[in-house]
């Protein structure tokens, strides 16, 4: 074998990506010439290099989040923001901002009693789901058996709570207890992944639209918000989101849209 | 409108259900890293990579009954890979594409304090130059194979070319690595 037919396998040889056959023709050669083994050592020593040296890119957080968010729900949790946007501004976009505006004045002051409203419930499932760990008060009706939590609700709530078991999936129901968000009697369901505890609040709601929001973390805790055929649902949980989204999709199967 | 090019038109959206999800948080997310590496490398821009990222996964989402088999790290990179390769098309057709090198080349903002080695950082700034200079279609492979270590054959499926290709490629770029990290090598022997 020469040596300009080596060296140009030898990459692949260095991979060993190359046939029995060559490879061996390859070995026996390298035995006897300095000038190759040279250039296999070259090589050897740039892969070290590019794998010490090259900086590698991980994910941003926020990426992690989006990903995470879209493989959820289906839709993009937002879109990358940067100098990119905006580039180029169409003419009617002076117009159409004016009239944002005026619509927007009225249309935030709607939200923002809205906002105001959710944040609050949120602040209270999250200190509801603590509290629930704390006071080792985390339920009233212990039992992995739906049939046994659902009745036990019955002239403790002005509503049937939907409870379903979901051991199967490996989310197994551990019980329920009478709980207050917003001034009213709720339904609190615990769940369990592995170590984490999930707690499930729940209540009608026939005004609501159906929808879902995205995990917020709060103190820590990640929350969930689903509106489902006229039912609330808000899931607490420190369990991981991703995991947390396969939770709530597998307690709420039709989901919002 | 820059924002939108390269970007797939969105096609009806589609929500896993509780099965494919847990599927998909198993099998492709865990990828998450190796896809943004790559399109980063690709793309030579931090933003047009977080871009192109989202973007291949709301595909992968939507293709996701697509994904048959166990090998989820090829099946997303393949996405990123065309995905990327896309928006530099759409790149080179505009005006951006001129002052384009001027951007790699400047000092990239470093995460890294103060009291990071010089040295190594000069290192790796010039390792990272010699990436970003290769011929794209010869940055992929390296890429592929020095930081993913993937096999020729992930990375044929992956860059849509047969296994030759991906060996000749392989080592046309390992030949030009060598040549320009040539500098700065005599500082590493000791």
């Amino acid at each position: 074998m020469r040596c300009d037919e080596v060296l140009e396998s030898l990459s692949a040889f260095q991979d060993d990506e190359l046939d029995p056959l060559r490879s061996r023709e390859i070995g026996q050669h390298l035995e006897g010439c300095v000038d190759c083994i040279d250039a296999l050592d070259r090589m050897k020593e740039l892969g070290g290099r590019l794998r010490a040296e090259a900086p590698y890119y991980p994910a941003s957080d926020s990426l992690r989040a989006r990903v995470a968010q879209a493989a959820w729900s289906g839709a993009s949790g937002g879109r990358v923001v940067g100098r990119r946007m905006g580039f180029v501004v169409p003419r009617w976009i002076g117009a159409a901002a004016a009239l944002l505006v005026v619509m927007g004045g009225a249309w935030i002051f709607a939200s923002l009693q809205r906002g105001a409203g959710l944040g609050s419930t949120e602040a209270e499932v999250v200190s509801s789901h603590i509290r629930s760990l704390m006071a080792s008060h985390l339920t009233d009706v212990a039992s992995t058996d739906q049939h046994t939590v659902k009745p036990w609700f019955n002239g403790k709530l002005d509503f049937s709570p939907p409870v379903t078991d979901l051991s199967a999936s490996g989310y197994p129901l551990i019980g329920g207890r009478l709980d207050y968000v917003q001034g009213r009697p709720v339904a609190a369901l615990v769940y369990q992944r592995r170590k984490h505890w999930i707690n499930v609040f729940t209540w009608p709601d026939e005004r609501a639209a159906n929808s879902e929001a995205p995990a917020r973390t709060r103190q820590g805790y990640h929350v969930i918000r689903e509106t489902h055929d006229g039912t609330v649902y808000w899931i607490v949980s420190d369990l991981n989101p991703n995991e947390l989204f396969v939770f709530a999709r597998l307690l709420v199967p039709g989901g919002a849209r | 409108m820059t924002q939108e090019k390269g970007v797939e038109t969105p096609g009806p959206q589609r929500r896993l259900s509780p099965r494919e999800l847990e599927r998909f948080n198993e099998r492709v997310l865990p990828y998450l890293d190796s896809a943004h590496n790559l399109a980063r490398y690709l793309l030579r821009d931090a933003h047009d990579a977080e871009d192109a990222v989202q973007d291949a996964f709301l595909r992968a989402i939507r293709h996701f009954e697509g994904f048959r088999g166990v090998d989820g790290r090829a099946w997303l990179l393949t996405i990123v890979r065309n995905t990327c390769l896309t928006r530099l098309r759409n790149r080179r057709g505009s005006a951006e594409s001129v002052e384009f090198d001027e951007e790699i080349h400047t000092v990239e903002e470093s995460h890294q304090g103060p009291e990071v080695d010089l040295e190594r950082r000069a290192a790796t700034q010039s390792v990272r130059e010699g990436l970003d200079r290769l011929p794209v279609e010869f940055r992929e492979v390296v890429v592929l194979r020095e930081l993913e270590g993937m096999s020729y054959k992930e990375i044929a499926q992956i860059s849509g070319v047969p296994i030759g290709t991906v060996m000749s490629r392989l080592a046309r770029g390992r030949k030009q690595l060598l040549l320009t990290l040539q500098p700065s090598e005599p500082k590493e022997n000791r």
